[in-house]
């Protein structure tokens, strides 16, 4: 295959240098230390019956092999897809079900994989249940004869809930079951699913890898070679594939990532403190909170809490005023920028679930979510103290 | 407005807030909702981004239809309108579609519960015949890939409509300026517009259009749900390739025309597949449907040693996958666009192991046929293709 080869063998390096170094000096003519886009989608065959490895950029591309190959550094896979979006890359890997098959889901889930999974993929007779993973034993009943895969998102999405994914692995290899991590919100650089027993790692790298609100893209890494080739298969038929120029914006937004994650999280910290005492807000979801309920698998299986904070403030009525007060938190659906956004996942993000269903899940129309960017921590602070004040004094409540 | 002023001024080019001739890079993932309560355009960018938007109406305009979507691949937008149909579907399929659309119905959509029937769409008959109970859609190519059938678009389209069915037309080959499928009863068209739509080898990627908005709110669903979406610079680089289309076009089907009259003349070659010819069993029906007969051309020099010394010979045209690009390319079909086939499968189609596929660019006619010329007359004589005409004289 591709003729790119990343720095290996002797030289150990942690995953800062790794990201760092992602695919430099790799263009053996030039040196170059930020590896060209290649916007070639055919490539000259020397003869009949030979190729560089490239043949048609559908099926491989220089740009896209040094991205594919450093997230499968990063994750501690065997191998890296990238594709046109999260959701191509969630529905990629849903082409190894097939009509019949059934997946356990966690319950709380981001909105538009729910969509994809009831609003298409049912359609082609694959089944869906969805439990609340944070307690292994739902698992372990969820599971049919049909039963293929468990799909995890940990923290979940709004939630913030954990699951163990040593412990869902444990089952599903039991079972003979594939499982399935989205790890959108943790990124490689707090936790590594495939090291904990998972067979394919998903990510929206729209998020915190590409982190800077300016890419759409997805990334697929798998373990073992029998897995690798049936999602290498996929990836080329289904053709979702991801761009050179945002191959290329990916992997300049990788290099940044031990970074931003630190500052992420660091102003994380900082505005969770500030909303728990604040009146108007009743309940705030954090994982690095030593009261949250999955704190201690948290910090067993993951080595940060990233900067995903969602929070309830006490009536829906502060929402619009809430929202309408920010300066310059932007309200804008998605997360993991640099720019800090506040969602409202009952109308944005988690839309497409139904109603009872997602008030029973616990995304009820008081909830938000907050990405924290890295912004100076005081004028988040700041920003989202005054736009709480605002949603209290215009929707006539009276601090506590 | 004509076509070739279409292709400039069919769609609000002009940038509203600055004037700009050329459609912003918009390569933002999100966008600011002011208010909660007013509903925006773009909110993500998944579900619509404005550099994406202006190409999804550039190719709705230019393939008369009533929405446009742009996807990553060719096979993005294949494999998403597929996605229209459900388990327990059939779908009449042109027999000789391309190798990666076989792949993908075989291998992919096949596990999910859609049965398929392969069909030579060129006989109504055959098309008929194939269609059962739970048929809800016919699949064709035309000009086929690579042999150049040509189906009948408008009577294909009159027998799904008594019978309820969708059509969905592979544009690819044609593109808008020389054949609109929705305007002969089609209701999606798709496009790899990699090829010609494209046009440079720099950008992969998919369109598709829907005739009905109805049928366009359901592709919706799927293209936000599954996500295969065009990048935005890749959106723009389509579009910037979309303005010279029928300059280019022009141009290559020309030095096609030219290569294939002089291709059946070469001894050296057994046979010539092109619509452009009088000989071609397509020919009458092409110039009725279509207003030309593109770049494309396939010629057979007899076996697999016979092309694989021409390949080494030539030296202007790219060997290489793909087609419709400024620069000529010429492929084997047999390993490269079809290799996802089984032999037996590819050989009922005609696809032989002489079989080339030229795509002819924007080089002078002169030079590529002064270059196909010394690489032909070193093969001699066509004398072992004798085999493979007679597996050939059903077509």
């Amino acid at each position: 295959m591709p003729s790119v080869i990343l720095l290996e063998g002797e030289i150990h390096m942690h995953l800062e240098t790794k990201l760092v170094q992602a695919g430099v000096a790799k263009d053996e003519r030039t040196g170059a230390i930020s590896f060209p886009v290649y916007n070639a989608t055919a490539y000259r065959h020397p003869a009949l019956g030979q190729s560089t490895g490239y043949d048609y950029t559908r099926t491989a591309n220089p740009t896209r092999t040094v991205l594919e190959q450093t997230i499968a550094e990063a994750e501690g896979g065997d191998a890296g897809f990238a594709c046109a979006s999260g959701m191509a890359a969630i529905h990629t890997v849903m082409g190894l079900f097939s009509q019949g098959d059934h997946l356990v889901v966690s319950l709380d889930l981001y909105g538009g994989t729910y969509r994809l999974f009831e609003q298409v993929l049912s359609r082609y007779g694959l089944r869906f249940s969805y439990v609340d993973l944070r307690d292994v034993k739902n698992l372990e009943e969820a599971i049919r004869p049909e039963t293929r895969a468990v799909f995890v998102e940990t923290p979940t999405n709004p939630l913030m809930q954990i699951t163990d994914i040593a412990a869902v692995a444990e089952v599903a290899k039991r079972n003979g079951l594939l499982t399935i991590v989205d790890n959108t919100f943790m990124t490689p650089y707090c936790q590594r699913p495939l090291e904990l027993g998972a067979d394919l790692v998903l990510h929206s790298a729209t998020k915190y890898l590409g982190g800077h609100n300016d890419v759409l893209a997805g990334l697929i890494v798998t373990k073992g070679e029998e897995l690798s080739e049936k999602i290498r298969f996929l990836h080329n038929s289904i053709g979702a594939v991801l761009g050179p120029q945002d191959c290329w914006l990916l992997l300049r937004g990788m290099k940044t990532l031990a970074l931003r994650m630190e500052r992420h999280q660091a102003n994380a910290l900082a505005i969770v403190k500030t909303l728990r005492e604040h009146p108007a807000v009743t309940d705030v979801y954090y994982p690095g909170l030593p009261e949250h309920p999955g704190y201690e698998v948290q910090c067993r299986q993951a080595s940060g809490f990233s900067g995903m904070v969602s929070f309830r403030l006490r009536s829906a009525e502060q929402v619009a005023p809430f929202l309408e007060s920010l300066r310059i938190i932007s309200f804008a659906e998605s997360l993991g920028g640099v720019e800090s956004l506040c969602t409202y996942p009952a109308t944005q993000t988690h839309a497409d679930i139904p109603q009872e269903i997602r008030e029973y899940v616990g995304v009820c129309d008081r909830l938000l979510r907050l990405s924290v960017g890295i912004e100076h921590p005081d004028d988040l602070i700041a920003d989202v103290c005054q736009a709480l004040d605002a949603s209290l004094s215009l929707t006539g409540g009276s601090v506590r | 407005m004509k076509f070739a002023t279409k292709l400039l001024h069919g769609t609000s080019c002009i940038d509203p807030v600055t004037g700009a001739a050329s459609v912003p890079i918009y390569q933002a993932s999100t966008f600011h909702q002011a208010d909660l309560d007013r509903p925006v355009v773009y909110d993500y960018a998944r579900s619509g981004n404005p550099t994406r938007h202006a190409l999804e109406e550039a190719i709705a305009v230019l393939e008369g239809g009533e929405r446009g979507f742009a996807f990553a691949s060719g096979m993005a937008a294949i494999s998403s309108v597929f996605m229209l149909f459900s388990a327990g579907d059939h779908v009449v399929v042109a027999e000789d579609v391309y190798g990666g659309t076989y792949r993908f119905l075989t291998n992919v959509l096949s596990r999910m519960g859609i049965a398929v029937s392969f069909v030579d769409t060129t006989s109504l008959e055959q098309v008929e015949a194939a269609i059962r109970p739970e048929t809800k859609g016919i699949y064709l190519e035309t000009p086929s890939n690579p042999t150049l059938k040509v189906t009948d678009i408008a009577a294909v389209c009159a027998l799904a409509k008594q019978r309820g069915l969708l059509v969905i037309v592979d544009n690819t080959f044609m593109t808008p300026y020389y054949q609109r499928p929705l305007e002969l009863g089609a209701d999606v068209v798709i496009h790899s517009a990699t090829k010609f739509i494209g046009g440079h080898s720099d950008v992969v990627a998919g369109l598709a259009v829907t005739k009905e908005a109805a049928l366009g709110e359901q592709l919706y669903m799927i293209q936000n749900g599954m996500g295969a979406i065009l990048g935005v610079q890749d959106s723009w680089l389509v579009l910037r390739g979309l303005k010279s289309l029928k300059a280019r076009l022009d141009v290559s089907t020309q030095t096609a025309e030219k290569l294939a009259h002089w291709l059946s003349t070469h001894p050296a070659v057994s046979r010539v597949y092109y619509t452009g010819l009088p000989e071609h069993d397509g020919h009458d029906l092409q110039n009725r449907q279509a207003s030309g007969h593109g770049a494309v051309l396939s010629f057979d020099v007899g076996s697999r040693e016979r092309a694989k010394a021409l390949f080494d010979r030539v030296k202007l045209p790219i060997v290489a996958v793909s087609l419709g690009a400024v620069e000529t390319i010429l492929s084997y079909p047999a390993m490269m666009s079809h290799a996802a086939m089984p032999p037996a499968e590819r050989k009922r189609r005609g696809i032989t192991d002489g079989l080339i596929r030229l795509s002819a660019g924007l080089e002078d006619a002169v030079d590529l046929l002064q270059d196909l010329e010394q690489a032909l007359d070193a093969l001699g004589p066509a004398e072992q293709a004798a085999d493979d005409k007679q597996a050939f004289s059903w077509a």
